[in-house]
């Protein structure tokens, strides 16, 4: 016990970094996921037959394969082409993984929205476009920041499979600490209370802005 | 005496759901300044009729002529012509993300391209007309249905429709709140507004209605002015129906 107290205080420092990293790996796919995700719910509700079939495609591959064989195949496979940076590789391999999920989330609650929203927006002569922008995306998106907050937690836990292409993020560091000391378990009970510390921080602040959000409704 | 201009002509106008034929060979015409109401029993086609005009629904067949033009969704501009005409929802639907004025600027801004500025002006000046000159800024949550009604009412004038069209405005109201909605509407046609109102206020149709159509099962049974449908139906089911809702 002594010994696990006198790792978590005594290597903060390199334990900051990596959680600095997992931060930004974690922010940084998110965007880009939701980007995408959004972008594939479109094609699920363009009532383009060929669209949802590409939109259905890529949600089964994602949903059908391990996400670390995804960040592998991005990252050594497009390597092979061109060389891309780890944290990219992975940014963009954990964005194309959350992304099936978020296509999902978006396109559950933009079908959520009541026809009469939508139809009041044509009535006054907005375009199809116009109201998705104007009326129904950001009700959609209000309605999805719960679900947007747990796929970001989801994220934060998945990023640490950045780690098996080189990225000291916080299970990296944990990993590597541990396999120099050849003490794996305190640096994985540090590296757990990290993760539960983000978690319980985000789970607080996704309820505060749900709340905050339900006041202007 | 110059001749009223027409500003909804209906002929010959079918719609069916799949294999529910709602509206049969519909014949309406609408001029200037009038307030048509529309009434008929649940299920009767009225909404789906109103939803024509304003291209929410696409008629299977007839025409629908609108100032003076023949609108087909193949070929023209469906969100001009909506723009032009304005439809106010039993459920209200206002946005519930923006507030009253919000609401209430959207389409001018976004569609018209008018600038802000203008549109907070007009808007307001359009919320004071309905009585709402002191809710600009809450959210529709925070509204009486009476007055979220009224909000959507300013909405749809402010894309300065040249005709209205209501679909049972009051329906989803509690019945103290009912009055203040048909006020604002009754203003409304006294200021010249052409009209074409779904309602069950058979007080509303006989004060403001300068026509009133009964429709049954898809049809349209007896139409006149509000006196004639009123106190002398010809037909025996637009009597029944007067029966059963007085
Ligand atoms: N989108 C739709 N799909 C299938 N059937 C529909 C649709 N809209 C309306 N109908 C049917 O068309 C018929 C006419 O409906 P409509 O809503 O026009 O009647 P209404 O006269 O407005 O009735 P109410 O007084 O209840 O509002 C009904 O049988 C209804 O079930
Ligand atoms: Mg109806």
């Amino acid at each position: 016990m002594g010994e696990f107290f006198d790792i978590f205080i005594g290597s903060t420092d390199v334990f900051f970094q990596g959680l600095w990293l997992t931060l930004r790996l974690s922010v940084v796919s998110l965007l880009i996921a939701i980007v995408i995700g959004l972008f594939f719910a479109m094609l699920k509700i363009s009532r383009i037959k060929i669209l949802e079939i590409i939109a259905d495609l890529y949600i089964w591959v994602v949903r059908g394969t391990p996400l670390i064989v995804q960040i592998f195949i991005l990252y050594y496979g497009l390597a092979s082409i061109w060389l891309i940076p780890e944290f990219w590789a992975a940014s963009i391999g954990l964005a194309f993984h959350s992304g099936a999920y978020i296509a999902e989330i978006i396109r559950g609650s933009i079908q959520s929205i009541a026809k009469g929203q939508n139809e009041a927006a044509r009535s006054l002569g907005m375009n199809r476009r116009l109201t998705m922008r104007r009326i129904v995306l950001p009700q959609a998106f209000r309605r999805a920041v719960p679900a947007l907050g747990n796929q970001f937690i989801i994220g934060i836990k998945d990023s640490s499979l950045a780690s098996f292409i080189g990225l000291q993020e916080l299970f990296g560091v944990s990993n590597t600490m541990g396999s120099n000391s050849f003490n794996y378990l305190p640096y994985f009970f540090t590296v757990a209370i990290y993760y539960l510390v983000i978690v319980l921080v985000l789970t607080v602040a996704v309820n505060q802005l749900e709340k905050k959000l339900a006041v202007s409704d | 005496m110059t001749k009223p201009r027409e500003m909804i002509r209906v002929e010959k106008l079918n719609k069916s759901f799949g294999d529910l034929h709602v509206l049969y060979d519909i014949d309406l015409k609408v001029n200037e300044s009038d307030v048509v109401v529309l009434i008929g029993a649940s299920g009767s086609g009225k909404s789906t009729l109103l939803r024509c005009l304003n291209f929410l629904e696409f008629k299977d067949d007839g025409k629908i002529v609108i100032e003076g033009e023949q609108v087909e969704a193949a070929t023209h501009d469906l969100n001009k012509v909506r723009a032009k005409v304005g439809m106010v929802f039993q459920h209200f639907n206002l946005f519930p993300h923006k507030t009253v004025l919000g609401n209430v600027i959207e389409a001018p801004i976004q569609v018209k391209g008018m600038s802000k500025k203008e549109a907070v002006k007009e808007g307001k000046r359009l919320l004071d007309k309905v009585g709402l000159g002191d809710k600009y800024d809450i959210y529709p949550s925070r509204l009486s249905g009476g007055q979220k009604q009224r909000v959507a009412i300013a909405r749809a004038l402010a894309m300065q429709p040249d005709i209205m069209l209501f679909d049972e405005p009051t329906s989803a109201l509690d019945p103290e709140l009912v009055g203040e909605v048909l006020e604002t509407m009754k203003e409304l046609g006294e200021e010249g507004m052409t009209m074409v109102v779904v309602t069950h206020e058979m007080g509303f149709a006989r004060e403001v209605g300068d026509w009133v159509v009964y429709m049954n099962e898809g049809r349209i049974v007896e139409e006149g002015q509000p006196d004639h449908i009123f106190d002398h139906p010809k037909e025996e089911r637009t009597k029944a129906f007067l029966n059963s809702i007085l």
